[in-house]
């Protein structure tokens, strides 16, 4: 077992253990906390797998704003921090079943596939460099428009969030 | 070195919990943050076929990063519904809003 692979083993075990604790807690600001730890590491993950630039964007597109703004989300919706709630519903049995379900069916799939066991070959050079994505990000025979495209949505999301969270007096809220 | 069948058995379990948190979370802001959890498994996929089958396209890191852009947006307008959804009801336990109209 080399260390590369000890790395992996003891990232995902953490991610994994991490992610069971965000959606069992019952205080949210700690599940909240727990989402912080996940993502960190998913980002050790794309280190591993190559992708540094990605590993940067997932520190601070998750870790940065969205737990921060679930954090905020908590917090202006006080009751439901207090630990005395019941935190599932009636279909938690079921969920879980679903959730193991789908689970080893995706192994079986998967396991039926050619390719399970690839091994990653050498990374063509300059590959790693976020230089080549930013290119492909920007280049018109490559991705200029779903690139443009989510621009566009960005700004949607943003005004949408701000007009749906006013407080309007017509509205009594 | 690394096989590809251990991301994808991690993105597979990391994708069932976060569905397991769709599901059965009463909180609505729990039901987001499991779909944080399901979009983070499918990143991780996209990058790991990038890294494993074709890495001289760049296409699976920029799938990757739509998908980021996608979960911001998405989070961002839904926390935005949950607060309004507050103010009216004093409540975002999600069975308890099954109307749309009070």
């Amino acid at each position: 077992m080399s260390p590369i692979q000890l790395t992996f083993l003891a990232v995902a075990a953490f991610s994994l253990v991490s992610a069971l604790m965000v959606v069992t807690r019952p205080n949210m600001v700690h599940a909240a906390l727990y989402l912080v730890v996940a993502s960190f590491g998913v980002a050790a993950l794309f280190v591993l797998l190559g992708a540094p630039y990605l590993a940067v964007i997932q520190v601070v597109v998750y870790i940065g704003a969205i737990a921060i703004l679930m954090i905020i989300a908590i917090m202006l919706t006080r009751r439901i921090a207090s630990e005395d709630l019941v935190v599932v519903n009636a279909q938690a049995g079921w969920a879980a079943v679903l959730a193991a379900i789908l689970f080893f069916s995706l192994l079986i799939i998967l396991g039926g596939w050619d390719s399970f066991g690839a091994l990653a070959g050498e990374l063509p050079p300059g590959s790693v460099d976020p230089a080549a994505l930013g290119e492909a990000l920007v280049s018109p025979q490559a991705f200029v428009i779903p690139f443009e495209v989510a621009s566009v949505l960005l700004l949607a999301a943003l005004i949408g969030a701000i007009v749906i969270a006013w407080r309007s007096s017509r509205a009594g809220g | 070195m690394i096989p590809l069948s251990w991301y994808l058995i991690f993105a597979a379990a990391l994708f069932s919990i976060g569905l397991y948190g769709v599901f059965a979370r009463k909180n609505a802001v729990g039901i987001l943050m499991g779909i944080e959890l399901m979009l983070n498994a499918i990143n991780i996929n996209l990058v790991a076929f990038w890294r494993y089958l074709n890495p001289t396209d760049m296409a699976g890191q920029v799938f990757a990063l739509m998908v980021f852009a996608v979960s911001a947006s998405e989070v961002a307008v839904g926390l935005a519904l949950v607060i309004s959804i507050y103010r009216r009801r004093k409540t975002i336990a999600a069975d308890e809003v099954h109307e749309l109209k009070w």
